[in-house]
């Protein structure tokens, strides 16, 4: 428990640190890459078939993406979680030897 | 690692495409007889798209002054073997393709080969040399999650260069210049996935050992 403390203190500083010693927009470098094409003079020969109209739109797509997959991702941890403590503690889990199905 | 539509010279493209067909089928086979055989392992699975799903959408600032994502292929490669994770990487960039326009349809096969079959083969494999290295559970997860982030930005760059080589310095200084946007920038962020990823199976280990999959013999 005290490790996984740890490891989500050491995920936290590394994503603040640049943003509070490195002065930036922080653009994708998807994008950044996108650039050195355009400089080059490559032009893309095919549209996206839909694009998202704005910016806010974008941000909910993506933010919808990751609601999907913390969803998911939070329901599976609850899953297992409860079956373990309804494992360890039978007595609270119904009647004896039904428990830990 | 997302190259954007239209950028991938056609014959590129298709080749890309031809490369990563393969590895999707044949993860498709794979994946259809874990269900069939295994039925349980439906729940870890979902976790494991849910874990690259998640991972993918979220756009993290670097050192170097800009940002990229972690891919999240990782964890689901050392369950299940790298082979699946071809399907649910594809699964994951389809969306970006066709929802928010990142990435895209020409260079879906070109992107699929680098997350989706690089990235988690990579995972696989610096995964057994560190158990044969006598490296410990956290650790070699650890290092096969990172290395394989890694490896995956690492992919985009030769794509971009050998599609684009520099007409001066050709395919090394136009490698050079790719790497230079990709590989630094995602350092800390392969560190990130590396550590969410110890997590996870970190997790299993304690409450459901059952899901750890092929890292079973390992906890």
């Amino acid at each position: 428990m005290r490790n996984t403390l740890l490891i989500l203190l050491a995920i936290l500083a590394i994503v603040v640190f640049p943003l509070l010693v490195v002065d930036s927009e922080f653009e994708g470098a998807d994008a950044q890459a996108e650039a050195i094409l355009a400089e080059g003079g490559h032009e893309p020969w095919f549209e996206p078939l839909w694009e998202p109209p704005g910016g806010e739109t974008e941000s909910l797509l993506f933010a919808l993406q990751a609601a999907l997959g913390a969803g998911l991702l939070g329901y599976y941890i609850g899953v297992r979680r409860g079956r373990s403590a309804s494992r360890e503690e039978p007595h609270l889990g119904g009647a004896p030897g039904n428990a830990g199905h | 690692m997302h190259i954007m539509e239209g950028y991938l010279p056609p014959l590129h493209a298709a080749a890309w495409t031809a490369v990563a067909v393969p590895f999707v089928i044949a993860g498709g086979i794979t994946l259809a007889k874990t269900l069939r055989e295994r039925p349980e392992t439906r729940l870890p699975l979902a976790a494991a798209g849910a874990f690259a799903f998640v991972l993918s959408a979220l756009k993290i600032p670097s050192v170097t002054g800009s940002s990229s994502h972690p891919t999240g292929t990782g964890l689901g490669a050392l369950m299940f073997g790298p082979s699946v994770m071809a399907v649910l990487g594809t699964v994951v960039l389809l969306f970006q393709a066709l929802l928010l326009a990142h990435g895209g349809i020409t260079t879906l096969g070109a992107n699929v080969f680098s997350m989706a079959v690089v990235g988690p083969w990579v995972a696989w494999a610096v995964w057994r040399l560190a158990r044969g290295a006598g490296a410990s559970l956290p650790v070699g997860v650890f290092l096969a999650a990172m290395l394989g982030n890694f490896a995956t930005y690492c992919m985009t760059s030769v794509q971009l260069a050998l599609a684009f080589p520099d007409p001066a310095s050709g395919f090394g200084g136009a490698l050079a210049k790719f790497l230079s946007v990709f590989a630094l920038t995602q350092v800390p962020l392969a560190v990130v996935e590396g550590l969410l990823t110890v997590l996870m199976v970190t997790f299993m280990t304690r409450y459901s050992r059952a899901d750890l999959g092929r890292l079973k013999g390992a906890a």
